[in-house]
């Protein structure tokens, strides 16, 4: 009975137009090397997922974010360096993929507008200032 | 009936909020018989709202399908703290109580606020009639909650899984008692701007209002993100989504604003800043309303998209915000030039918070707006995330600690280094053993987290300092109130701080009967059955989980899926230790049997939420304590 | 408070204004584009989907002859629509080859006698290998390649029918 239940409740679950095939094997299995495990999962959690509504491939149920996750883990375990992975997926998704922006021309002022924040209120803030008497 | 009922409250109440903007006006510029009616017209309105707001909870309790957002919203079959509650888990509901609380808010300050001068209460009552009426607005030509559906469907579509939890019951109305909260600063700030009255007695008759709806904010933000951790089921607690960026922003400008009045109250110095950051915390508010029912960001927490209310309510933000921020251009100048400060002193302090906490708001805005702000200009795509948040204001945050550290024992207009330094001593030795301690048990810790809680250790002995040699009876409450509310953010930073370096995962495909270490506990993997709730049905696993010696834990994760409307969720299991976190999800089953499950050990992962409730808790006593003391000795000048 | 600064933040905020109408204005495209249109396919070997048609390898597509390549699974909704055009185009003289994602031989052959075969080959990606590396986040897409294996255009969701004379003039320009 137990199993016809749990039968009725797998059938019952919506059909989504996904596909059947179960995920990828690395897509939610660690690697064995925890070093390795810890650089992928640190990479995977800065790559965007491509079908989500602003969520980290690792972070997603999506299939195509598990095939992701699976290419990351195999090519780590293979040795490549994580900016390497990163870089082959901007050069096919552009920078929107990556939730690291790159700093090049159009960025600049992303990375340099923490730092000129502060200075201008720096400057704001000196007109608070009275010059100290001895 | 009641819904037509509720419109027409909401049409009365927009009547009544002209009429009181009217009043005030008129009021302020001289006609004295009108300036009598414009406080019980500013309660009546809220009246108004409230009656409104309460009939919108009638109809959802009552499931009455001929409203159609009760259609769109509510099921039969749900339990009544969720049909509650789905009032206002969607726009036009959600909306309404928006106005509601900007009501009541408007009906507070007309009938609690005795210190203020009454030109300045009555130009700020004229303030808060401005922004209603947008609003009113809004709700009665773009967002009608109240719109009929014929015929009456038989029964609801549900509302969203994901939401049909106590976190809805509680996060969204403490979140706009806090943001709508902060429209009272505006408005207050508008009424100085307007009659150029700004001085102590101004920003003493402000601070409460600032710290009401600040400690609202505090703990409608920390409910948010302990929601989002152990509803979404992955583990974390923050991800710089906008949405939630829009909720802090807000909260940056009143932390930023609640020091800044301290300082124009005590010194009347920094009356610029303190205008401008009221402006602000509200305008901030403002726009994370327009970015999280716009549309134009992507986002797992957005509302509805509908690019036509988002053009109403930008039409909304250029209005007001620019319309403030104009008034301040034109005004800030007649506003007379306030006190300078020692470079070493508490003043000086408060001015380096205002400035980090001002630098962070900026870094938030400019993160999230940026990938817009680049399409609109060059059409190229940009994603920006936890990488440049973290890199970018985490620095910037650390900074602030220090900060937040030595300030309270800065003495005030004027201190000594070196006085100060031996002041400040112990909590820097404290720190500075904290980082050597940590270092060398993990070598590999990020240099963020490392410094993080180095400092964390250091902020929480600086800020009981205050207390030392004090005669703890007499010290007064808001002294307390500000010790636990600093040491309430060395608490969440400490947590912060652990999770992000600590916290141990573990992927497992296992079968029934499998054992997995995951931190100090053995967990092992003992069935699978269904289960059955009020509109879902679940898959449920039951993990035992040991110890070392101690007894055994049940944790019974689930995958439900829900069919009003057809959606799949995972329930994790969470078991809470003094050290930490055992964290557990039941995921799909693999075609050879095996069952998908992630196990986290988070230690010390709920001082991050325990912090949050702590600085709420200081914020209150804050607040109690300035109530309490303005009534006992009304004439008192200092601080 | 200076002349400039306080009329800063109201500078900064219409500029932001103008960033928020922009991204209200703006048509929604929620499509990522590939970037390596322009570029060569990437290299790879993909084994037969389904019984009757041989598997798909780059070399296939740098062969002289310019094919429509088209990225589709039997799972997928739209993919069923889009079917006729595939058709149309195959019939119009264009060669016509397929990668299809994560799917099944036997729900492939189905789909197929179903739906209309208009393929040459097709190939089975069943870890979204090759849709990665081709810089493609969804199905259908399709793309023009020349004879020299070089991406000419994408086309990102199902083909509708008026679009179908362009691709064709498209692929029979590639050389």
């Amino acid at each position: 009975m137990r199993h016809l239940l749990l039968a009725l409740a797998l059938i019952a679950a919506p059909v989504w137009a996904d596909s059947d095939l179960p995920p990828a094997p690395l897509a939610d299995t660690q690697l064995p090397d925890p070093k390795q495990e810890a650089r992928a999962q640190a990479l995977m959690e800065t790559i965007r997922c491509l079908v989500c509504q602003g969520q980290s491939i690792a972070d997603s149920n999506a299939e195509l974010a598990g095939d992701m996750r699976a290419m990351v883990r195999q090519r780590i375990a293979a040795g490549e360096k994580p900016e390497a992975i990163r870089a082959w997926l901007v050069q096919r998704y552009g920078s929107w993929v990556t939730y690291d922006p790159p700093l090049d021309r159009v960025t600049w002022l992303l990375w340099a507008a923490p730092v000129m924040f502060l200075a201008v209120g720096l400057l704001i803030a000196r007109s608070s200032f009275q010059r100290r008497r001895t | 009936m009641i819904a037509e009922a509720g419109l027409a409250a909401l049409w009365l109440g927009a009547a009544l909020c002209l009429l009181q903007l009217v009043a005030a006006i008129l009021a302020v510029r001289g006609e004295a018989q009108l300036a009598g009616i414009v406080r019980p017209v500013a309660v009546a309105q809220a009246a108004l709202t409230a009656l409104a707001f309460s009939l919108l909870i009638w109809l959802f309790v009552k499931v009455d399908l001929s409203v159609a957002l009760v259609f769109e919203n509510d099921h039969s079959e749900k339990p009544f703290l969720y049909r509650f509650a789905a009032t206002w888990g969607n726009h036009e509901g959600s909306m309404l109580m928006w106005v509601a609380i900007l009501g009541a808010a408007g009906a507070a300050v007309a009938l609690f606020e005795r210190k203020l001068e009454e030109r300045t209460l009555l130009a700020t009552l004229g303030g808060q009639a401005v922004v209603g009426l947008g609003f009113y607005a809004f709700l009665l030509f773009a967002s009608n909650p109240f719109a009929r559906l014929f015929p009456a469907p038989p029964e609801g579509r549900g509302l969203n899984p994901l939401l049909q939890d106590p976190g809805l019951a509680f996060h969204p109305p403490t979140l706009y008692l806090g943001y709508v909260g902060l429209s009272v600063a505006f408005s207050f700030a508008i009424g100085a701007l307007v009659t150029r009255d700004v001085g102590p007695a101004f920003a003493r008759a402000m601070r409460p209002w600032v710290l009401g709806a600040w400690i609202f904010l505090t703990l409608g933000i920390t409910a948010g993100s302990y929601w989002a951790y152990y509803e979404l089921g992955w583990g974390g607690w923050w991800f710089w989504d906008p949405v939630e960026n829009a909720s802090l922003m807000p909260w940056l400008a009143a932390t930023a604003l609640l020091h800044s009045v301290t300082v124009l109250a005590t010194r009347d110095g920094l009356r610029a800043w303190t205008l401008m950051l009221a402006v602000i915390a509200f305008s901030m508010s403002m726009v994370g309303t327009f970015l999280v029912r716009s549309g134009i960001l992507t986002s797992v927490h957005a509302f509805a998209v509908d690019p036509r209310r988002g053009m109403f309510l930008l039409v909304l933000l250029f209005l007001y915000i620019g319309g403030a921020l104009a008034l301040f251009g034109a005004r800030v100048g007649a506003v007379r030039e306030g006190a300078r400060f020692d470079p070493v002193s508490r003043e000086a302090g408060l001015v380096a918070n205002n400035l980090l906490l001002s630098a962070i708001l900026g870094i938030v805005l400019v993160g999230t707006l940026y990938p817009l702000i680049l399409e609109a200009a060059t059409g190229t795509k940009l994603s920006v995330g936890p990488p440049y948040f973290n890199a970018a204001a985490g620095p910037l945050a650390l900074i602030l600690v220090t900060i937040m550290a030595a300030g309270p024992l800065l003495r005030w207009r004027r201190d000594n280094l070196v006085p100060l330094a031996k002041r400040v001593a112990p909590a820097a030795g404290l720190a500075l053993i904290m980082l050597i301690v940590v270092k060398l048990a993990a070598p590999s810790i990020h240099i963020l987290s490392l410094l993080g809680l180095a400092l964390a250790a250091g902020l929480a002995l600086a800020s009981v300092a205050p207390l030392w040699q004090r005669n703890l009876r007499r010290t007064p409450l808001f002294i307390w109130g500000m010790v636990l509310a600093h040491l309430g953010m060395a608490v969440s930073l400490a947590g912060m701080a652990c999770d992000s370096s600590f916290t141990v995962e573990k992927l497992v495909a296992a079968r029934v009967g499998e054992t997995v270490t995951v931190g100090p506990y053995s967990v092992t993997f003992d069935a699978v059955d269904p289960t059955f709730g009020a509109n879902w049905q679940a898959l449920q696993a039951t993990l035992l989980a040991r110890r070392g010696d101690s007894d055994m834990l049940t944790l019974s994760p689930q995958a439900r899926t829900y069919w009003a409307p057809p959606t799949e969720t995972s329930e994790t299991a969470i078991h809470t230790a003094l050290d930490g976190q055992l964290y557990t999800v039941l995921g799909k089953q693999a075609p050879d049997g095996r069952w998908q499950l992630r196990l986290w050990w988070k230690p010390f992962v709920t001082l991050i939420w325990a912090g949050g409730a702590l600085i709420a808790i200081g914020g209150t006593l804050a607040l109690i304590g300035r109530l309490w003391r303005a009534r006992r000795k009304p004439q008192e000048v200092w601080l | 408070m200076t002349g400039y600064a306080k009329w800063a933040p109201l500078v900064a905020f219409i500029l932001l204004g103008s960033a928020l109408t922009y991204g209200l204005t703006k048509p929604e495209t929620t499509n990522i584009r590939s970037k390596m249109v322009g570029a060569s396919v990437p290299s790879f070997t993909l084994p037969p989907a389904t019984a009757g048609l041989p598997g798909l390898s780059s070399s296939d597509l740098a062969a002289g002859q310019p094919h429509l390549l088209n990225i589709f699974a039997s799972w997928c909704v739209p993919c069923v629509a889009e079917a006729p055009q595939l058709k149309a185009i195959a019939e119009a003289g264009v060669p016509v080859v397929g990668i299809a994602i994560r799917d099944r031989p036997e729900a492939l052959q189905r789909f197929l006698a179903r739906n209309g075969n208009a393929f040459r080959a097709i190939g089975a990606d069943d870890a979204s290998q090759v849709q990665m590396a081709m810089g493609s986040s969804g199905v259908p897409e399709s793309f023009v390649i020349d004879g020299r294996g070089r991406i000419l255009q994408q086309v990102i969701g199902p083909i509708n029918p008026q679009d179908v004379a362009g691709l064709v003039a498209a692929v029979k320009a590639a050389r």
